[in-house]
């Protein structure tokens, strides 16, 4: 790592800190309840829009981890999400009619957001179908994990997106407001996924499960990235890059152990197979507004018109966290 | 005759204060040291709340950072208000405000009255020791350490690499023989007195003051000099990972901690709510008094550590991504790669897999698609056949289809027509087992329909490939089990081999082989090598051929019923 990358490294970081700032006047304040928040409050950041079947079981997911405060943007949902956030207790809220597109895929408002009140803070930055596993979670808070990071001094906690899907069509079961998702999506790809390091930024790059293994088959390349860091000690002076997959410093993309050992890490399950897929396929796909002019979104509706069945016959049923652990999604490192 | 506690507390002053109050109630009295950086207002609120007790005092405070001198002197200056204060004291137990005692007093009082002479304290000598952090044993006691090891890095190390230059050594007083040990004691009055009183106690603290990390060593090295019975364990179940933190116990360690039989443990998560409740509480069933038994707790904790530090070999995942040669084991499992096996025999994978017990696979790394047993389009962890996927990273395929089907040793073909972006990978994992039949390719060349011209030019490229491979499997680094055989020697005596490499796949399995597989024809095979040769195509991988003279491998030696034809 020469001087002059580090050099270039550091502008970019400050670049991303700039628009992440410029980008506070797309915002309005719908509602701040975030004053009061203790020292050691652990809160939640997420973008959304049109979520509202999703949210209440979110938010109730993310309350029993004990998540203290969510800090959410709106970005001009049209079902009633907004109305629906702005009286829960433990939101913070600001809408948005800006481009996803033009803040790096929300990420700039998020950055505006965990940079003012995120400091000093466990920031936990999930999307609403992104739920947090990670190692002893059906007995332990998430305060017990991040008070075990600060004792240990780490600053960053990995968990990959795990696409998780139902048995049969997509569109077979229908889900509803406040069920649990993986109700329905119980199922995963175990052990198919392509993992590279990404020697600019010290990151791996993760790809593959379901996504890779029918959508894109034959541009493996172009499949959607699941590595993520989404369990961060934040300063202000941090910088997501793009989406939560890897950071700014690049010692904080160093979530994994390079000389053998395992170092704790836990996982994302992805509730998007599910029958409202389908509908948000064709809604963002209108709308082009996701990354990489929506390709991702093109290659599943083309996928799924001809395919729609994710399942196959090697898929695994969820259980819990201790059957990732022992597939070797996630680990409990030496933690106890 | 009782036990008196002296607790040293930084944090979570709430959880200190109902211990101490679970032991002063029971007439053990508590002598509480609080960190000197806790804030004024905690440190009110934990000295009323413990008011109303009698037995509880709170002695002076030290700022005690970690591995520094403060803690010593706050353990000293507690410990001198506790045996001036309580005369009826014998044993002191030294602990902190995260600890929790697993078994009732009364059964801790009980065993220290069947031993009242008898100090428990871990001191063993610097060589004995394999936990040291850092790397400095017994340079603790030789070399000078003012600057603090959290806060002052660079200065800590320089100063500790100038003071080896220059050939610094601190003398040791008192003829001290340097112990150490866990920090968390239980001393008799006598002893801790003779400590406390020591006629030279000046000289040693001034000396201890400059000794890394003295709360470590300080008692346990004076406690040699004064002491009849050391027993040199610990009453505290405490355990240290890899960095010298402290493991921390939670709710869901209930179980284990009440069948560790361990007096008092630390440390303990203040959240973790279950625990404080049931071990804190009067209608606990009593257990026979057993000595203590962490045994299971250091077999949990010793493989959290062994998981961190050496981790599952062949697993490639989000937080364990080894460099190169740092894998412990680049695959998960041993496997065995066949090349040119399934060129000469008719059938070959149906019959090795019959043969070997083993999953056996086609071309996995074929230039169309990955050909499963079985030809399933999908396998195992959910693994797909798209070529393009594989090839896009296939280091990640081959270790994956490893690491999914762990247990059952998987078989697979490869040749030069085959990804070779692999060779290097496979020629240095241990576990592979390469066995090759050189030239074998030129066997479906020679039963192929094609123009001559064709066939030429496709066996000149293969041929270079198989050169290639060959010489990577030659290199000195290899570290797979690799066998080569020419065709021409392989087909004079196929049954050997054949025998050799079933055998190491399941040694267990010790039978012989009964049925051999079909050898595909090769009349006439000498002929189209040396055809190959007057077209200006030289064949060498094959070995020798004469023309004319076509092969007819033995069919019995010592009279074994083989079948090869």
């Amino acid at each position: 790592m020469g001087l002059l990358s580090s050099y270039r490294l550091r502008w970019h970081r400050r670049r991303l800190l700039i628009r992440a700032w410029l980008s506070r006047r797309d915002m309005t304040l719908v509602a701040d309840r975030s004053a009061g928040q203790a020292e050691d409050a652990i809160f939640a950041f997420t973008t959304l829009r049109n979520e509202k079947i999703r949210l209440p079981y979110f938010l109730r997911y993310y309350r029993d981890l004990g998540v203290n405060h969510f800090f959410m943007v709106d970005n001009g949902s049209t079902d009633g999400s907004l109305e629906y956030l702005r009286d829960q207790p433990d939101v913070s809220l600001w809408q948005t009619g800006a481009s996803y597109k033009k803040s790096r895929f929300g990420m700039d408002w998020l950055s505006h957001l965990l940079r003012r009140y995120g400091h000093g803070h466990w920031c936990l930055t999930v999307d609403p179908d992104e739920f947090f596993v990670y190692p002893f979670c059906e007995t332990r808070p998430i305060r017990a994990l991040t008070d075990w990071l600060d004792t240990t001094q780490i600053r960053t906690f990995a968990a990959m997106l795990l696409d998780m899907y139902p048995k049969g069509p997509i569109t077979d079961q229908a889900y509803r407001e406040g069920q649990d998702p993986f109700e329905i999506a119980q199922w995963f790809d175990s052990g198919n996924y392509q993992i590279s390091r990404n020697r600019a930024y010290g990151n791996l790059w993760i790809q593959g499960g379901p996504r890779t293994r029918i959508f894109f088959d034959e541009t493996p390349k172009k499949a959607p990235a699941l590595n993520k860091i989404p369990l961060v000690k934040w300063h202000r002076s941090y910088a997501y890059i793009s989406s939560t997959h890897m950071m700014l410093p690049r010692g904080l993309n160093l979530a994994f152990d390079e000389w053998g050992g395992e170092k704790a890490s836990g996982v994302l399950l992805h509730a998007k197979f599910l029958d409202t897929f389908a509908a948000k396929a064709v809604e963002e796909l209108t709308r082009g507004q996701h990354y990489a002019a929506s390709a991702e979104y093109k290659a599943y509706q083309e996928g799924l018109s001809n395919h729609p069945e994710v399942w196959c016959k090697w898929s695994e049923k969820y259980i819990n966290w201790r059957q990732l652990e022992i597939l070797g999604l996630m680990s409990k490192g030496n933690w106890a | 005759m009782t036990v008196g506690f002296v607790m040293l507390c930084h944090t979570a002053l709430d959880r200190a204060a109902q211990v101490a109050r679970h032991w002063a109630v029971r007439d053990c009295p508590v002598v509480i040291h609080v960190d000197r950086r806790v804030g004024a207002k905690p440190y009110g609120q934990l000295v009323a709340d413990l008011a109303d007790l009698p037995n509880v005092r709170f002695s002076g405070r030290h700022a005690c950072e970690w591995g520094t001198w403060g803690i010593v002197a706050a353990s000293q200056e507690a410990a001198t208000v506790m045996l001036r204060d309580f005369p009826q004291v014998r044993h002191v137990y030294l602990a902190s405000g995260s600890c929790l005692p697993l078994r009732p007093v009364e059964e801790l009082r009980a065993y220290l009255d069947e031993r009242p002479k008898t100090d428990f304290i871990e001191s063993v000598t610097t060589e004995d020791v394999g936990w040291t952090i850092g790397g400095l044993d017994f340079e603790r006691f030789t070399l000078r350490f003012p600057f603090s090891w959290r806060k002052q890095k660079w200065w800590f190390d320089t100063y500790v690499k100038l003071q080896r230059m220059v050939g610094f050594r601190r003398k040791i007083p008192a003829e001290l023989v340097p112990h150490l040990g866990s920090q968390w004691w239980c001393l008799t009055r006598q002893t801790l007195s003779a400590i406390l009183e020591h006629p030279e106690r000046g000289k040693i603290d001034r000396y201890f003051q400059k000794v890394w990390i003295p709360d470590e060593s300080y008692f346990q090295t004076l406690v040699r000099q004064v002491s009849s019975t050391v027993e040199s364990r610990s009453l505290t179940l405490s355990k240290f990972d890899f960095q010298g933190k402290p493991h921390i116990f939670y709710d869901d360690h209930l179980q284990l901690l009440r069948r560790s039989d361990c007096f008092v443990a630390r440390k303990i998560w203040p959240d973790a709510v279950k625990l404080y409740a049931a071990f804190l509480s009067d209608d606990r069933s009593r257990q026979a008094a057993a000595e203590p038994n962490p045994g299971k707790i250091d077999r949990l904790f010793a493989k959290a550590v062994e998981r961190r530090t050496k981790g599952r070999p062949g697993l490639y995942m989000q937080s364990r991504f080894p460099n190169e040669n740092f894998e412990n084991g680049r695959t998960a499992g041993p496997y065995s790669v066949f090349c040119g096996f399934a060129d000469v025999f008719e059938n070959f994978e149906i019959w090795l897999s019959k043969a070997s017990g083993t999953r056996v696979h086609g071309h996995l790394f074929a230039p169309d698609r990955v050909h499963f047993a079985g030809g399933e389009t999908v396998y195992n962890g959910a693994l797909c056949d798209s070529a393009k996927v594989r090839d896009y990273n296939p280091k990640s395929f081959l270790t994956s289809l490893i690491w999914n089907t762990r247990g059952e040793r998987q078989c697979f073909q490869f040749g030069p027509a085959d990804t070779q972006e692999l060779n290097w990978f496979l020629t240095l994992d241990g576990n592979a087992q390469i066995s090759v039949i050189s030239g074998g390719w030129a066997v479906p060349l020679f039963h192929s329909n094609q123009n001559f011209g064709d066939i030429r030019r496709e066996a000149a490229r293969l041929q270079k490939i198989e050169q290639e491979f060959l010489n990577v499997l030659r290199s000195p680094y290899t570290k797979a089990r690799v066998r080569v055989w020419s065709l021409a020697d392989f087909i004079e005596n196929p049954m050997e081999p054949l025998q050799t490499i079933i055998d190491e796949i399941g040694p267990r399995q010790g039978r012989r082989l009964s049925e051999a597989p079909r050898m595909a024809d090769l009349t006439g095979f000498g002929q189209f090598l040396q055809n190959l040769r007057n077209q200006g195509m030289q064949p060498v991988l094959m070995g020798d051929f004469p023309v004319g003279d076509d092969p007819t491998p033995k069919s019995t030696r010592r009279g074994r019923p083989y079948l090869v034809k």
